[in-house]
């Protein structure tokens, strides 16, 4: 049982660190614990009682989302989830980024899929601290699930935490992880209206970056369209463009992130 | 298929509140739901009938009140219904709409036995 939670350790979904002495697994039940049975013989009103509950459904999750926003803020920490469709290029841009800056910040990687470690071992052959998590039938990541990501990675201060959810434009929308900002990515194979149809995405983020613009040359993707029904969505939406295979643009990202990292205050 | 967690949120709020009353079971749930929630009724009730199983809410009536989209313009102020997120104002054009009503997502009421 986890001391933190209360969760049970037997759940579908499971946590891998690589990067570490050790490594362990550490499957758990992200809060869903069913009390099934009633206890009787206590005494108790056989009446009728309504309850005013009036709240919020996914009250759980930002609360906790909160408090790993309140560890990441107390050390430091820049956490950004990167959110996607599948195949828009979230960990060759992560695999880029991390070989690029490895020796101007420590960094830490979460990645979420359904299955496999396949996109961790990438991670982790950059020499990253990475760890992995599997959702099983799960579609998004959820503060519960990072915060035991970082209890086992143990990030130190001053890090870059990039958390790479589950690979889909429309549930990770609806789940704070505790994240300071949301970065979304699209890349120039995929529709250039996708940002009025999976709006909510592109709502709440507050970077997007458009990958593949070496492949502009051959497909029917729109620069200006996209940033136009983007800006639709989200007027603040700030736009980098890169390449990953050709390197184009990352430059800024990387401006972008130097940025982001706030100097620690000196006493 | 966020909409299976958002179920087993819902679960977990009813029956932490029942044990918390000391309740035996759960007779109704109402629930708000807002049209902009981002929740799929279809996607929902499938959920709902598979999650629900072995717990305090097998059984119980389920009410859900749907509340529509309301904005307002940040601009001019207009207040108009919004069948979708992200729409232009319908007076001036312009997208930096504050979204006041459509978004609930929540447990209002529970009726203990």
């Amino acid at each position: 049982m986890c001391a933190t939670c209360g969760c049970d350790a037997n759940g579908s979904e499971s946590i891998k660190h690589f990067g570490e002495e050790h490594h362990h697994d550490h499957g758990h039940h992200h809060g869903h614990d069913h009390h099934h049975d009633h206890e009787h013989g206590h005494s108790h009103s056989h009446g009728k009682t309504i309850v005013e509950v009036e709240k919020d459904v996914l009250h759980e999750n930002n609360l906790l989302a909160q408090r790993n926003r309140g560890y990441f803020d107390a050390k430091n920490i820049l956490a950004l989830n990167l959110v996607s469709s599948p195949g828009s290029g979230k960990t060759s841009l992560l695999e880029k980024t991390l070989s690029d800056l490895k020796d101007q910040f420590p960094f830490y990687v979460i990645e979420g899929d359904q299955q496999t470690s396949r996109d961790a071992d990438r991670i982790h052959a950059t020499g990253t601290k990475v760890a992995q998590i599997n959702t099983g039938k799960g579609c998004h990541l959820d503060a519960h699930m990072i915060l035991h990501a970082i209890q086992g990675m143990k990030p130190q201060e001053n890090a870059i935490l990039f958390i790479e959810n589950v690979g889909n434009l429309v549930c990770p929308a609806m789940f704070d992880l505790g994240e300071r900002e949301r970065v979304v990515i699209i890349s120039t194979t995929e529709g250039d209206d996708k940002p009025i149809k999976y709006p909510d995405m592109f709502h709440t983020s507050t970077l997007c970056i458009i990958n593949k613009i070496d492949l502009l040359p051959y497909v029917p993707f729109s620069m200006d369209k996209v940033k136009e029904y983007a800006k639709q969505v989200n007027p603040k939406l700030e736009f980098i463009e890169v390449s990953c295979t050709s390197g184009e643009g990352l430059n800024k990202w990387y401006q972008w992130l130097k940025q982001k990292v706030q100097v620690p205050e000196t006493v | 298929m966020h909409e299976l967690s958002i179920v087993m949120s819902i679960i977990k709020i009813a029956e932490d509140e029942a044990i918390k009353n000391n309740a035996c079971g759960i007779e109704e749930i109402e629930l708000d739901i807002g049209e902009l929630s981002g929740v799929e009724m279809t996607a929902f009730d499938f959920a709902w009938e598979q999650a629900i199983k072995s717990t305090l809410l097998e059984g119980s009536k389920r009410s859900i009140n749907r509340i529509a989209g309301e904005g307002r313009c940040t601009d001019c102020h207009t207040v108009f219904v919004m069948r979708q997120l992200y729409e232009p104002c319908p007076a001036c054009g312009q997208y930096l709409i504050k979204t006041e009503k459509g978004k609930e997502l929540r447990v209002k009421s529970l009726v203990l036995t």
